[in-house]
């Protein structure tokens, strides 16, 4: 088997049509990236889903944000991600514009040496992300543990996709298959998309990011497909195991545990958050209960595209009132987000 | 949310290591991985969070082979 | 010594920087003459343009703002086909500025201005309250030689695009310096005449030329396709990125297609010129990795084949291109 072979296979199939969910953002910008839909059969769907925790985190979040900010002594510090996404009353971008401090992060272990070079200002960290990312905050939360630094503080809206993946199996049954995500399977090992292959009966397959690793997935999930098949594969084994990382999860689970969490567009799903726990509330820059949100314009589609219902084009305001420059939509303010996404890549 | 590169490791420092992406240097922390310098890691957020045991042909004719069996 | 208020108070401490720095490295017969206006002789079309220089930090590998803000503006002129003639100079001052930096950069910049052949004819300096930044205008004027028609409205189906380099290194290496990364990426600001005058001298049918400034390549495309009503496709595997830069790129999430440079050229030839135009610009220092990119199409848009034989749409850049993790 090789390249061409699998994408003569795709490109000529000429079956029922099928629809394959990619969970994660950065499988969507590539599979634009790559010219993926280009290479393959109109007949197979691919529909983007949920992944980008950006684009899930509900407005009471980005305001509390705010609110640090603009504090004396306080300094914000974020993924480049958030920085557009708008609160109640904007966005931290904007925010800055009014001499609120917000500083953009590469990694919030980096920000562990900031707070100890300036133990007057305390350093809040916009801690936003799905599995992959929780590790990272559990880094630095062990890291100003041992070296005893009080002036950072963690403002959570962590999400595990598991349970959000499961919301989707059970509300949305048109889906035949699942591209799991690369890097969150990378800590979660590709094991815990058994249960739900076996339950929802579908298959679940973990790819990598490059365009070949994309085809390879398609192809895997379209001949369990067309055999009637529901198997988990891992097709990226060079990075994911079937356990996971157990170093980082153990990580996790000594700082954070699940509690329900809001999704912007979908509501709240239990179990679907991960908070810090009690023992180190003092790293806590008060994050429960920030489910409030804005509502969402009444033609605004975004629930209907996070869970695959219908893709970015076919919302009312996708491009025409809705763009990445003016966004309404949550799935449109993150470079990740699937509306986002599409509009650059098709408009 | 979910970006990661593969880096090599140049040095290690405690936790600490220097990784080079294609002559890109930066730091990043290794308390999650089993690595030693020379390895690759995936790095995410300034953290290795795994070590890439195949070089990117190594990896894909495996998942060539891998797919052959469905045929 | 630093810059004071008093640096811009009109007064002796003024004229002494004046005389001090930019008289020592500025004098000309036009600026000497230190009238309120410079008082200039062109005759023909002329192109004019300005821009604002703010880069911080303002020296980095490979260049500084002095040399950056005559790159700049020169480069805008050289693209409309014209020969740059005059430039102006306006510096803005932040008060704490080592007077020693302010003299590197103004030699830097006089330095440039020789080697491109342009007259530095009239300036300002104002001082504001700050952290000891710089920022600099330049304005430009240059003749445009008769018969000489460059305009982003004249591409045609077949026509060809070339890139005179290597994508993104002024970007990386000012990012680079604002995030403390270490590597090795210089920035690629340079003037771009050499270029510019073998396409003419070659007689090459050159069609429409942009240097790839902010926005990058994408957009620049963009803007050419839309201006002339037409589509442009580009092969991927054609697009020149240094390895380090890639390796930057993808550590921060950011695409070369939308990265910065300050001394590179799109230059869009009659497509039977497409290959004198490739051995034309490599045959220069500035242009030895150029390559061409891709041609001019009916339709509309800019599209690339990717490595994989597939097709994606190239939008312009929106937003800041942040980097980002996620």
């Amino acid at each position: 088997m090789n390249t061409e072979q699998i994408i003569a296979y795709l490109k000529n199939y000429n079956g029922p049509e099928i629809k394959l969910m990619e969970v994660c953002g950065t499988h969507t910008a590539s599979i634009f990236k790559n010219g993926i839909r280009s290479l393959i059969s109109p007949k197979i769907k691919l529909i983007s889903g949920p992944g980008c925790p950006v684009c899930v985190t509900p407005t009471a979040y980005i305001d509390r944000c705010i609110e640090y900010a603009k504090k004396d002594g306080h300094v914000l510090m974020t993924f480049g991600d958030m920085i557009k996404v708008p609160g109640s009353q904007g966005s931290l971008s904007t925010a800055k514009g009014d001499g609120a401090k917000v500083e953009m992060m590469f990694s919030p272990v980096e920000v562990v040496d900031r707070a100890e070079a300036d133990p007057h200002t305390t350093y809040v960290i916009a801690a936003v992300g799905f599995e992959t990312t929780i590790p990272t905050y559990a880094v630095a939360m062990e890291e100003a543990l041992n070296r005893n630094i009080q002036n950072i503080k963690f403002l959570t809206a962590l999400k595990t996709t598991l349970p959000a993946i499961q919301w989707i199996c059970e509300n949305e049954s048109g889906i035949d298959g699942f591209i799991c995500p690369g890097h969150v399977s990378v800590i979660t090992g590709s094991k815990v998309y058994e249960p739900l292959a076996k339950r929802f009966h579908k298959p679940f397959v973990v790819a990598g990011f490059e365009g070949e690793h994309l085809l390879a997935v398609i192809y895997d999930l379209l001949r369990q497909h067309e055999e009637g098949r529901a198997e988990v594969k891992n097709l990226y084994q060079n990075a994911v195991k079937t356990d996971g990382n157990e170093k980082a999860l153990h990580l996790m689970e000594r700082f954070f545990a699940p509690g329900n969490a809001m999704w912007r567009g979908l509501g709240i799903i239990p179990d679907s958050g991960m908070y810090i726990k009690d023992e180190f509330r003092a790293m806590d820059g008060g994050s429960f209960g920030l489910d409030q949100d804005a509502e969402l314009a009444p033609a605004c589609s975004c629930p209907d595209v996070i869970v695959g219902r219908i893709n970015p084009n076919e919302c009312p305001m996708f491009g025409t009132v809705c763009t990445p420059t003016e966004p309404y939509g949550p799935c449109m303010v993150s470079a990740e987000g699937a509306c986002g996404i599409w509009y650059r890549n098709t408009i | 949310m979910c970006v990661a590169m593969p880096g090599k490791i140049l040095e290690i420092n405690d936790h600490k290591a220097k990784v080079s992406f294609n002559g890109m240097e930066m730091n990043a922390d290794v308390r999650m991985v089993d690595a030693k310098v020379g390895d690759y890691v995936l790095v995410h957020a300034g953290c290795a969070i795994e070590v890439l045991s195949q070089s990117r042909a190594e990896e894909m004719l495996e998942i060539f082979k891998e797919l052959e069996e469905l045929q | 010594m630093k810059i004071t208020m008093a640096h811009g108070s009109g007064g002796k401490s003024s004229a002494e920087l004046m005389k001090s720095v930019f008289g020592k490295y500025f004098s000309n017969d036009v600026l000497d003459q230190m009238e309120d206006a410079a008082v200039l002789d062109i005759a023909g079309r002329i192109a004019f343009s300005t821009d604002s220089f703010v880069v911080t930090p303002i020296t980095f590998k490979g260049g500084d703002i002095g040399k950056l803000a005559v790159c700049g503006t020169v480069n805008d002129l050289l693209m409309m086909g014209a020969e740059p003639l005059y430039l102006t100079s306006a510096y803005i001052l932040e008060e704490g500025l080592e007077i020693d930096r302010l003299d590197a950069i103004a030699a830097s910049m006089a330095d440039t201005a020789a080697s491109a052949g342009v007259k530095i004819v009239a300036g300002d300096t104002k001082v504001v309250e700050g952290n000891g930044g710089l920022m600099i205008n330049t304005t430009g004027i240059g003749l445009i030689p008769e018969g000489r028609n460059i305009s982003a409205a004249n591409l045609k189906k077949g026509d060809a695009i070339l890139v005179s380099g290597y994508l993104g290194d002024h970007h990386a290496c000012i990012l680079s310096a604002r995030m403390n990364l270490t590597n090795h990426i210089q920035s690629d600001c340079a003037v771009l005449k050499p270029i510019v005058d073998a396409l003419f001298s070659h007689d090459i049918r050159v069609k429409a030329m942009r240097d790839v400034t902010r926005g990058g390549l994408g957009t620049m495309l963009n803007e050419l396709a839309n201006t002339s009503q037409c589509s442009i496709e580009i092969e991927e595997e054609r697009l020149p990125v240094r390895d380090e830069v890639r390796g930057f790129c993808d550590v921060l999430g950011l695409d070369p297609l939308y990265m910065g440079n300050e001394g590179k050229m799109l230059a869009v030839v009659d497509g039977a010129d497409a290959e004198k135009a490739l051995e034309t610009m490599r045959g220069t220092d500035l242009g030895k990795d150029a390559v061409i990119l891709g041609y001019v199409q009916e339709g509309k848009g800019v599209t690339m084949r990717t490595r994989l034989g597939g097709k994606r749409v190239v939008d312009m850049l929106y937003g800041e291109g942040l980097p980002r993790i996620c």
